[in-house]
């Protein structure tokens, strides 16, 4: 129960954690100064922090999952930095062991998924017609709850040490006697407290989905992105209590010395690497189907037509979910399961490939004979399809046993699935980020600054990981912190860290792109600026707390469409204004958030008493909303109308 | 109190045939969401049961399982439990009734059930412990203990859950908010008698069978 400070509390001895420790300061002052100098403390309370709008809470996330773009990107460009050239030693071992491990984890835990929730957030209710999230306060909670993980994980490499052992934090390595300390602890109780919040938000979305779409929208009606999102939702479901246990049960081996993945007690270090990706497979498809969605929705906006082989789309989702169960073992053929074992998954996991494959048919299939713009977001998703289509046939290479024997834990692997999630996921976040920007602010992002973004990034991402696959046919293995001269790695090493630097400029450029378009970017005063297909054009932008002044009735798929060209106003369009029921902001989810904080950051050092304080607090919030009752309010119909008339609507 | 629809997109939020717990949009939706949560506590236990089975034979030269289970001590534990569930099922009968006293009655009694079971479990583990059979021994007992113990707190978190909806009922009366906690509630607790059908099969009687 003790309180042992460990002996480098504040990590120490690298001048470039003193560099971050200066900067974070710094950032937590400017952040501090500004708000208390334009007295924005009382603001930033009553419009975010106890938000439950599902709008703002997908801004939050958004602004979150760039930030971690940003960090995780300075990861990746260190780590090209000293690959660059042979014998580099800008890092040591250890230190590039870390700066991996925090690459990926967050890459994947505190940028992908985030991103695609926030954009899940502005999106979905607004597509299905409807006025908020099933579970509102709950919403509040998961946003609050991955931020809180998201924070623990960044604070580790400061305070305790960074979590090592990459970020499929295999056993033993993960073990406590391979890796004793505070870093795997964090890498645990952060995932696990974002991991809660990632559940709920598949709950959420699931019951949202499926019982609050507007009339007449039947689920062969939807938007595709909604699809999208509703079977990831599903398959959030269904994953995330796996990850959940494995993450619990290897704390548990750490901080109370039980056997789960330990041999010495009988127990078994392969279960980890099962479990972890019972969870990590369909992981990748919760990340990459909701992108998947907004390709559909940007190509058939800007290809001005309606989505070629819709039913086929949505099948080829529902098939893509169930087979991403059955893959697993591919992560781990060379571990010596058997020619039986290692021939099924082999061959589940190419199966996957058939609906893909017809994914990407409808895609071109939407494209051919279309009207097609060329804006940012539509630059993103055609500059989608030969980066999957690469990523997609070396997965089919990697997906062929024998083969990977080869291939296993090399760069070519590494390249395959940086070309699948960026070229997949990155480029559908950046996509649905252009794309849904007017609806969030209420104005465009400067076309012609998204386009250079838009190049420098494709080109580099391309410059970066193409060379990869070739040396990894030469042998170069992942997580290799240098390699030695003569071995013919030298030039593609070098060409793929000036591709990393073209990527980290067109990042640059599309902050800037953000700060400018504040400023002069077009207004969006039409609240249909890309003469969309769906629900959410047929608002103003932003679009207003409540959404929809009357609840649109659908008849057909692609509904705002139709809409416009009927020109006719509908009957429920001249059905008179009625109170809407909207829940109250609760600062709750905030105030949980940093209980859970505490538990983790308590569990992370093994101060248990700090971890029951924690955990008290955390059942103290939940005990305080099972009583609450008074959760809601109504909007008069005069404020309505008063706020659709000043967006210009009768 | 009334609890009124998030939105009820023209379809009508008082339904006469709905039981009281049904009777809002609100209630309608977060019925629904446990549902789907339970889904999602059936993948965790799941994932445990699956650790269990692939560790039970993993003594490490320990005790094993025939050796610590006794037959009393798990049949009481479990008829007590599947009791439990049989009169939270009167409860909500007398809450289709809207009889307050009739579920303040019924629930009350299966806490105390549940209070029993909980004093049986946590007698169980001390004695196992006394033999000298912990979590640190072995894989077997390691996964043990986290698949009967995580069931374990599942059914404390029950009985704090459920005290806490008792109290409201009693301020508050049969309304349709209390009555979506008390079915909610009572959703939970059959629930983790189900998973005790397969923790009573899969632990217990193929523990001391083989």
């Amino acid at each position: 129960m003790g309180f042992h400070l460990p002996k480098n509390f504040f990590v120490t001895g690298e001048p470039m954690i003193y560099v971050a420790d200066v900067l974070s300061v710094l950032t937590i002052a400017g952040i501090v100064f500004v708000l208390t100098y334009y007295k924005k403390w009382k603001w930033l309370w009553d419009e975010w922090l106890t938000t439950v709008d599902h709008k703002k809470i997908g801004i939050m996330y958004l602004i979150s999952s760039l930030l971690m773009l940003f960090r995780g990107g300075i990861d990746g460009l260190l780590m090209r930095t000293q690959l660059a050239l042979p014998n580099l030693h800008i890092l040591d071992a250890e230190h590039y062991n870390q700066i991996f491990t925090a690459h990926g984890t967050i890459m994947i835990f505190f940028m992908a998924m985030p991103f695609i929730f926030g954009l899940m957030n502005v999106a979905v209710p607004l597509q299905i017609g409807a006025r908020d999230v099933a579970f509102p306060y709950l919403n509040a909670v998961s946003f609050w709850l991955f931020f809180a993980g998201c924070m623990l994980f960044n604070i580790a490499f400061m305070i305790g040490g960074a979590p090592d052992a990459g970020w499929t934090n295999y056993t033993p390595l993960a073990g406590s006697d391979l890796a004793p300390g505070p870093g795997i602890n964090y890498y645990l109780l952060s995932l696990q407290i974002s991991g809660i919040g990632s559940l709920m938000t598949g709950i959420n979305f699931l019951v949202t989905i499926l019982k609050m779409r507007a009339p007449g929208m039947t689920l062969m009606r939807m938007p595709m992105f909604t699809w999208s999102v509703l079977i990831t939702s599903i398959i959030i479901i269904f994953a995330f209590p796996v990850l959940t246990v494995a993450l619990a049960l290897l704390t548990i081996d750490r901080l109370f010395g039980s056997h789960f993945f330990t041999i010495a007690g009988g127990g078994e270090p392969m279960m980890w690497a099962n479990l972890f990706w019972i969870w990590g497979h369909p992981e990748v498809y919760i990340v990459v189907l909701p992108a998947f969605g907004i390709f559909s929705e940007v190509i058939s906006t800007f290809a001005r037509k309606r989505l070629f082989g819709y039913g086929a789309m949505v099948y080829s989702m529902v098939v893509i979910s169930a087979v991403s169960f059955l893959t697993w073992v591919h992560h781990f053929f060379t571990m010596g399961a058997g020619p039986a074992v290692n021939s099924f998954f082999s061959i589940s996991t190419m199966a996957i490939a058939i609906p893909t494959g017809v994914k990407v048919f409808n895609w071109l299939f939407t494209l051919y004979k279309g009207r097609i713009e060329f804006t940012t977001p539509m630059l993103w998703a055609v500059g989608f399809i030969p980066t999957f289509l690469i990523g997609g046939l070396t997965g089919v290479m990697l997906a062929v046993a024998p083969a990977d024997y080869q291939y296993h834990n090399s760069y070519f692997l590494i390249s395959h699935f940086h070309y699948v999630l960026v070229g997949g996921t990155v480029f559908g976040c950046l996509a649905g980020l252009y794309y849904w920007w007017p609806k969030m602010f209420g104005f465009k992002l400067d076309e012609r600054q998204g386009k250079w973004a838009f190049w420098l990034f494709n080109i580099g991402f391309n410059v970066c990981f193409f060379p990869q696959y070739f040396v990894g046919l030469m042998g170069m293995t992942r997580r290799m912190y240098t390699y030695p001269e003569g071995l013919g790695w030298t030039p593609y090493n070098f060409i793929s860290t000036v591709g990393a630097y073209m990527m980290g400029v067109g990042f640059l450029i599309m902050v800037y792109n953000i700060l400018y378009s504040v400023r002069h970017g077009e207004r969006d005063l039409t609240g249909d600026i890309w003469n969309g297909r769906t629900l959410e054009w047929s608002i103003s932008s932003p679009a207003p707390h409540y959404n929809f002044a009357r609840i649109p009735e659908v008849d057909d798929l692609d509904a705002w469409w139709h809409m416009k060209q009927r020109k006719r106003k509908q009957p429920w369009e001249l059905r008179p204004l009625k109170p809407i029921h909207m829940p109250n902001n609760s600062g709750r989810p905030f105030i949980m958030s940093i209980w859970f904080f505490i538990a983790g950051f308590g569990l992370v050092f093994e101060w248990y008493w700090m971890g029951i304080i924690g955990l008290l607090g955390v059942l103290y919030c939940m005990l305080k909303r099972s009583f609450e009752y008074d959760d809601h309010h109504y909007i008069q119909v005069d404020e309505i109308e008063r706020t659709e008339s000043a967006a210009g609507r009768a | 109190m009334a609890e009124h629809a998030l939105q009820t997109h023209g379809k009508s939020t008082e339904k006469s045939a709905l039981p009281l717990e049904y009777s809002t949009e609100e209630s309608r939706l977060k019925i629904f969401g446990f549902w789907v949560f339970l889904g999602a506590e059936i993948v965790l236990f799941a994932s445990l049961f699956a650790t269990y089975l692939v560790l039970a034979g993993r003594t490490a030269g320990g005790p094993t399982a025939k050796e610590l289970f006794e037959v009393k001590d798990f049949m009481m534990e479990t008829i007590i439990l599947l009791t439990s569930s049989f009169t939270c099922g009167l409860g909500t009968l007398a809450l289709r009734n809207r009889s307050k006293g009739g579920i303040l009655f019924w629930y009350i009694v299966t806490l105390l059930l549940g209070l029993s079971f909980i004093g049986l479990e946590v007698t169980e583990f001390i004695h196992y412990v006394g033999e000298g059979a912990t979590i640190q021994r072995s894989a077997f007992l390691s996964g043990f203990f986290i698949l009967v113990g995580t069931h374990g707190a599942h059914v404390s978190l029950g009985i704090l859950w459920m005290t806490l909806i008792l109290i409201q009922l009693i301020q508050r009366g049969v309304t349709a908010a209390t009555a979506r906690r008390v079915f909610i509630v009572g959703l939970y607790w059959h629930f983790l008698d189900v998973v005790w059908i397969f923790i009573f099969t899969l632990v217990y009687l193929m523990g001391v069978a083989y």
